[in-house]
């Protein structure tokens, strides 16, 4: 973060305080009187064209308008005023999305992998027939060799999609996104088996209209989930309770009525305290819970002794303060959302933890309430006719030979494991097909994922930068950016059903491609052209739209359609009969199903390892202009923030003699030393036990001239991982580093 | 007409979403800025407060740029938007050096640039980018002198502040605290 010249001046008229955004300036001394080239405009809108699309630089996926001058070149891009996602108002990442569109660094030809005399690799850049040649034959030979089903694919966003449908049609299911074992894949197990149905995305989180909204560790605001925070400014305008639960001052703390500075990793603690609280105090929803539950005396005897003086003792809140905010919760119940979270891999037992969530929810009758969850519901997107897919011999599912009996979804790390021979395993991976997804800075326990990328027979990767992942990429295929591409309608669900369409602004930058072009590429190659029966994607958008009861053309210049609801009510009508998807039909306090399995079927506290002696537990989180490390070399949100920093207390700045701006090597518990340096922010809004990083910096691949050595990567320090038995997530929050002040003098390649 | 601005320092979360609306919106180089987030932050763990603004020219009734203006590039425009003729501008830097608030930056094209409230957009009857960005909707723009005016509106029932207000320019940007 650069700091505005005059900060000094500021504070000396009376604020303290740090720029967070903004750039310095020099004075531009010595420039000629009257600079010749000072007439410039902004351009007029009425001179632009526009283009409809939905941002790819997050999940939230908001609908706008991409614009382009004269020369097709793309000026900015704006919300769409319709899109329920962003409401007009896109967040600083789909703003500055231009800047994905301008990089200079972005990947322009397809790359071949070649050994140079010496025997180190190279690359060598190829046309895209050849390199498609590479990748089909590469393919072919795997399935030969080890069959189809070795080959897995890794993606994240659109662009997977079109890959995905290829190895579905090739015969292979094997398909995995980080975005559920390492990410929200607890708290979709956890509600599952509460409310017989996951969370999904975007939360169906009744935000605008709740009267009490808790946040445990979900720092809404610093994550930029764009309709959550525009919510959340309308509930802080409709003056309803926040409550933060967060060992960092985080700015959805300072939003809130109520922060709670909680001892990491004792959050379950606090989650069952309150429901002690909240049934001992009947503070629940009683019509509700009679009606729609399943096994609260279960649950009140389960809860018994857990009271609040036994949860002070572990999280360091006070009994008082845990009563009077179960009292708020109760008080506005059932308009309360206890937010279910998003990144919810932290401590292993976070399915357990989601439950809790699930559990106060349901006591406080917020699902399918005004001002609680909504009933989403989105558009079913008609299937464009293409033949069936073969059925594999075997799937992720088998690969995980009966552990994470309850993962809904394929499971990264498992896959990964699989990759890695050994003995036991018999469903072993040969070869990835990496799109969008840079796991090196994504995965933890780098040396697991460099074991199993060099056991690998072949690799390909299509993205649209010289991410990390490229560097062990076979072939690497430079993929246009969303601006300048088709994909599929987005008809995620929210409280109308939608539907909103991506056209290309321009043509494709460079020698990049889209997706599904490559996709159909290989397909054909691979003998398998009849899967993709169509010349250009646009004609399966076009039949959908058909079908849907719109047009490409009316979609080109709405951008979004919303459609009427036909799934019932948003919200429960008083003392409405409903059925929950569960074993007993009810909303399950005590959960059969993790019974079933062998699991704890109602939450309990499990205390965690804490920091040895002068380490300091490592956490880490969002910066709303940045996504993970897919923005750090984007200029525009550059200028915004440059590099991460460490978040240290002052206490522990004074301890360690540390300094503002001092550059630190990080190691953790396991010795590992960060790659690159990362600067001290010395802050009160930290514990004294723990720090704190933005996640995505501390890029190492050279070819990303502006990102590269900026902060330090967080991932690599991330090295001893508590696995979620009961679906597989990889708890990531039980890491501790340390404070070098010297150069450990670490290889950088 | 008075042109105003009202920001909601309880509703903003620093996102600075508003800097690179004006950046694309305006067609400011990169490293530069007309608009910037300030966090401040005051108490000690865990007993703290942030106050989350942000920050660009505060459009002065007394302006002591537009006065030090030795060509009379610095000028007001209707409604009391200050602007900057840049073929006018001698790049001198005087003006910046005058403004308290440190808003405007040497453009490399080697003159004064500045926020213009959007002065395009505003003609049209459009709101300014960072305005019309703004996740949060915490920033409210309009004329002051126009009880029904978002910015009036804004200010009507709450508690405000500006910006060194010490410094006897009068600034028109208002901060809801």
């Amino acid at each position: 973060m650069k700091t505005r010249r005059d900060f000094i001046k500021i504070s000396a008229l009376g604020t303290a305080g740090i720029a967070v955004a903004g750039s310095a300036f020099s004075l531009m001394k010595g420039k000629p009187l009257f600079a010749q080239n000072n007439d410039k405009k902004p351009f007029d809108d009425g001179d632009l064209e526009r283009t409809p699309t939905y941002c790819e630089i997050c999940f939230w996926n908001c609908a706008g308008w991409t614009y382009t001058n004269s020369d097709r070149e793309i000026i900015k891009i704006l919300g769409n005023d319709d899109d329920p996602h962003c409401n007009g108002r896109l967040c600083p990442r789909g703003t500055g999305g231009v800047g994905m569109y301008t990089d200079k660094d972005r990947l322009k030809k397809p790359l071949i992998r070649v050994k140079k005399e010496d025997g180190k690799s190279t690359f060598r850049e190829a046309e895209w027939d050849e390199a498609l040649d590479v990748v089909a034959a590469n393919m072919k030979k795997v399935a030969e060799e080890h069959g189809v089903e070795s080959i897995a694919l890794f993606n994240h966003g659109s662009s997977g999609h079109h890959m995905g449908h290829l190895l579905k049609a090739f015969g292979s299911t094997n398909i995995v996104a980080p975005s559920y074992a390492q990410c929200r894949g607890p708290r979709e197990v956890g509600f599952t088996a509460t409310f017989g149905a996951g969370v999904g995305s975007p939360e169906p989180t009744d935000i605008r209209d709740t009267r009490c909204m808790v946040l445990i560790g979900s720092h809404i605001g610093e994550n930029m989930h764009n309709g959550q925070v525009q919510e959340m400014a309308q509930a802080i305008d409709n003056g309803a309770t926040i409550i933060t639960v967060d060992p960092r001052y985080s700015t959805a703390a300072s939003k809130s009525k109520f922060w709670l500075p909680i001892k990491p990793a004792t959050d379950i603690a606090l989650l069952l305290a309150w429901i002690h609280v909240i049934i001992n105090e009947e503070l629940y929803d009683k019509a509700y819970v009679e009606q729609y539950t399943y096994g609260l005396d279960l649950l009140k005897a389960h809860v018994k002794n857990m009271t609040p003086e036994w949860a002070y003792g572990i999280t360091t809140i006070k009994p008082d303060v845990i009563r009077k905010t179960a009292r708020e919760m109760g008080n506005a119940s059932p308009s309360t959302i206890v937010h279910p979270g998003r990144h919810a891999t932290w401590y292993g037992d976070d399915t357990q933890r989601s439950r809790a969530i699930a559990i106060l929810n349901a006591l406080l009758g917020s699902w399918g309430r005004r001002g609680g969850f909504y009933f989403k519901e989105a558009l079913h997107l008609p299937h464009y006719p293409t033949p069936q897919y073969p059925s594999p011999k075997w799937s992720w599912k088998d690969a995980l030979n009966g552990k994470y009996p309850m993962a809904g979804l394929s499971v990264s790390n498992a896959l990964i494991d699989a990759t890695i021979p050994a003995e036991d395993n018999k469903h072993q991976i040969h070869a990835w097909i990496v799109s969008g997804t840079n796991l090196p800075l994504t995965m933890p326990d780098k040396d697991n994922l460099k074991k199993a990328m060099d056991a690998l027979e072949f690799m390909v990767v299509v993205d649209t930068m010289p991410m990390e992942i490229t560097g062990y990429a076979d072939v690497v295929l430079p993929e246009c950016t969303y601006l300048e591409r088709y994909d599929d309608l987005r008809v995620s669900p929210h409280r109308e059903p939608n539907v909103a369409i991506r056209m290309p602004a321009t043509e494709p930058m460079y020698d990049s491609k889209p997706s599904w072009w490559m996709a159909k590429q290989l397909g054909e190659r691979l003998g398998l052209g009849h899967y993709f029966p169509w010349d250009d994607y646009k004609e399966v958008i076009e039949w959908q739209l058909k079908e849907l009861g719109t047009s490409l053309d009316e979609m080109k210049n709405i951008g979004v359609k919303i459609f009427d609801r036909d799934s019932g009510a948003l919200y429960l009508r008083d003392g409405e009969d409903m059925e929950f998807n569960t074993n007993t039909g009810k909303i399950e306090l005590y959960s059969t199903d993790l019974a079933h399995h062998g699991f704890d079927p109602m939450p309990k506290y499990t205390a965690h390892p804490e920091p040895p002696a002068g380490y300091y537990r490592l956490n880490y989180g969002r910066a709303p202009m940045h996504t993970f490390s897919r923005t750090a070399n984007n200029l525009n949100l550059i200028d915004l923030m440059d590099e991460n920093k460490v978040w240290v207390n002052p206490k522990v700045a004074k301890l360690w003699g540390l300094k503002k701006d001092q550059l630190v090597w990080l190691k953790n518990q396991d010795g590992h030393v960060s790659t690159f340096p990362i600067k001290v922010r010395i802050t009160e809004r930290i514990r004294w036990d723990s720090v704190f990083m933005v996640h995505g910096f501390g890029h190492s691949n050279k070819k990303l001239t502006q990102a590269y050595g900026r902060g330090a990567n967080d991932s690599e320090l991330i090295t001893t991982v508590m696995i979620d038995p009961i679906m597989g997530g990889t708890g990531l929050r039980g890491n501790f580093v340390t404070f070098l002040t010297e150069d450990p003098g670490k290889e950088t390649n | 007409m008075r042109y105003a601005m009202a920001i909601d320092t309880k509703k903003c979360v620093g996102c600075s979403d508003c800097v690179v609306a004006c950046q694309t919106e305006n067609n400011v180089p990169h490293g530069y800025c007309r608009d910037w987030v300030v966090e401040a932050m005051d108490g000690t763990y865990p007993n703290l407060e942030i106050e989350i603004r942000s920050e660009r020219c505060n459009h002065c009734d007394n302006s002591p740029c537009v006065r030090c203006c030795p060509t009379g590039a610095s000028h007001y425009e209707a409604g009391g938007i200050v602007t900057v003729t840049a073929n006018e501008c001698i790049g001198c830097g005087a003006c910046i050096e005058s403004c308290p608030y440190d808003a405007r930056y040497s453009h490399p094209d080697g003159y004064v640039d500045k926020c213009t409230f959007c002065l395009h957009r505003v003609e049209k009857g459009e709101k300014p980018a960072c305005v019309a960005v703004c996740p949060t909707n915490c920033m409210y723009f309009g004329d002051l002198e126009d009880p029904d005016s978002d910015v009036s509106r804004a200010l009507k029932n709450r508690k405000y502040k500006t910006l060194a207000p010490e410094a006897g320019t009068k600034p028109q940007i208002f901060y809801l605290i």
